[in-house]
């Protein structure tokens, strides 16, 4: 199992759905973000092109945050998931320094936060809240390993790409363009 | 043109613009760990060279400031946990892969062989000093029969511990700053430099001054070498370290980073302790806390601006 999430930026109309959707899902505290959106604008008039990307963590195959992490509080999960154990979690901020995305934060309590892909959703078998928020259905979450899943379908049939490979830490979020 | 904004979501204290996850207590821990190592390194050195006689201040003396230095350092990292209560999980787990995990573990094996080494010195600066117990007389006669052996994994140790003051910054491959092995080596050597410079400023007997200011001119042209290599490696990167550099080249950092770090931690003590070694009257403790100083504002000024380097946004 590999989880991943295919986010069409053709489809995104920059609502910001996903992102209050998972601040209520997951409590995140005020002033906080597990997810986010961003505009980025190509060109000069009238040849512009604006490409609108909901981002999070990656859920990186090669992550440096749960390779750096000295008491292993930062973990993968059953597909792929990087999960931060609290109560494990000594609030060094090493993890923070090693994402080139930026996806962590520190809480307020503490310890080290970010998105999770909703894990207590996705053993219910249901979709992370922003996906299921989206009105535009323009995410697609599911398991790569899976030929008959929605994802790999609409990986197969798109162009995609994903944010800074050269950072190497083989990202699981594709941007359908 | 290329603009990148956001549209929602992101103004994350710490995080946004550009991450302050970490304070001025980290670079004062990598300096007191870089500190300790030179010391120890040197002290074990000439203790392997069988020159203890001669070179009091830094096989003896010296050595005496480097437990505080290691226990200050470690509260130092402590006070920049977040999650402090939590702390003691730092020593229950063994992960090699996390430069902040061994190197905790390496702090907390040097703090007791640099307390005994000091210990077993203790009488001959205090001769009324009493250790109650036989025991420990006994302990005392066997680390001093044994000097020559302790210093050997002292010395290696200490220039583990150099190291990994640059290593815990050189393995962050997302802040393009930092992700160089030369770090490493640029912070042992800076380290032992600053390490020099403490000793220099104990030691009483002229003819070891001479000796350590020599090596430490040493220490110098290799740290202004490793500095050149460091920046035309950049320069030869990918985009985001081109930028990395350009931050002292033009950017934010370059007035502090050449003002205090090039010429008045590196230059000028360099030329102080030349004039010196040539025959001039110069305090000899003004290159050595200008050496301190600049070591101390290197480690400030790439723990910020390697904060400010990033992939994205
Ligand atoms: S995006 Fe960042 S936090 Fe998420 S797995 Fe990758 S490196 Fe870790
Ligand atoms: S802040 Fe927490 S999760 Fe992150 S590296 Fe440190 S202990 Fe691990």
């Amino acid at each position: 199992m590999r989880y991943a999430m295919a986010i069409d930026t053709k489809k995104c109309v920059g609502c910001s759905d996903c992102v209050v959707a998972c601040q209520t899902e997951n409590n995140v505290p005020i002033g906080f973000c597990r997810d986010w959106v961003t505009e980025t604008v190509d060109g000069t008039y009238p040849n512009v092109n604006i490409e609108l990307r909901s981002e999070r963590c990656n859920h990186c195959d090669n992550s440096p945050c749960v390779r750096c992490c000295p008491t292993g509080a930062s973990h993968f999960e059953d597909g792929g998931i990087v999960l931060v154990t609290h109560n494990k979690c000594i609030g060094c901020g090493a993890c923070i320094e090693s994402c080139p995305y930026e996806a962590r934060y520190s809480h307020p309590d503490g310890y080290v936060d970010k998105c999770t892909f909703c894990i207590h959703r996705v053993r219910k078998g249901e979709n992370p809240a922003c996906v299921s928020v989206c009105p535009t259905s323009c995410m697609y979450f599911g398991d790569l390993d899976d030929p008959n899943s929605e994802i790999v379908n609409v990986l197969k049939n798109r162009k995609f790409n994903a944010l800074a490979p050269e950072a190497g830490t083989k990202p699981n979020i594709f941007y359908l363009t | 043109m290329k603009e990148e904004l956001f549209v929602s979501g992101r103004n994350i204290p710490n995080i946004d613009p550009y991450l302050h996850i970490w304070h001025w207590q980290i670079p004062i821990y990598l300096f007191l760990g870089g500190l300790a190592a030179g010391i120890l390194f040197l002290a074990a050195v000439y203790t392997i060279l069988g020159k203890d006689k001669e070179m009091q201040a830094t096989v003896k003396w010296a050595p005496f400031i480097v437990p505080f230095a290691l226990i200050i350092g470690l509260f130092m990292l402590f006070l920049d946990l977040k999650h402090k209560l939590y702390f003691w999980q730092l020593y229950t787990t063994i992960r090699l892969e996390s430069p902040m995990g061994w190197g905790a573990w390496v702090l907390m094996i040097m703090t007791p062989i640099s307390i005994i080494w000091s210990a077993s010195y203790v009488r001959e600066v205090f001769p009324n000093w009493d250790w109650k117990f036989k025991f420990l007389y006994a302990f005392e006669a066997w680390v001093i029969k044994n000097r020559w052996y302790i210093a050997w994994p002292m010395a290696i140790y200490a220039v583990i511990l150099g190291i990994y003051t640059g290593i815990l910054l050189s393995a962050f491959n997302a802040r393009p700053l930092w992700n160089t092995t030369i770090l490493g080596p640029l912070f042992l050597v800076s380290g032992m430099s600053t390490g020099a410079a403490s000793i220099i400023l104990m030691s009483k007997n002229h003819e070891e001054r001479r000796l350590i200011g020599r090596l430490d001119l040493l220490f110098i042209a290799v740290e202004l070498f490793f500095i050149v290599h460091m920046i035309m490696g950049f320069l030869a990167g990918s985009q985001v370290q081109i930028d990395a550099a350009n931050l002292f080249l033009g950017g934010e950092f370059t007035v502090p980073f050449f003002v205090f770090v090039i010429l008045l931690g590196l230059l000028l003590p360099a030329v102080l302790e030349t004039l010196e070694l040539i025959g001039f009257k110069v305090p000899i403790i003004i290159p050595a806390i200008l050496v301190l100083l600049g070591g101390l504002i290197f480690r400030f000024i790439m723990v910020e601006a390697g904060q400010v380097t990033r992939y994205l946004y």
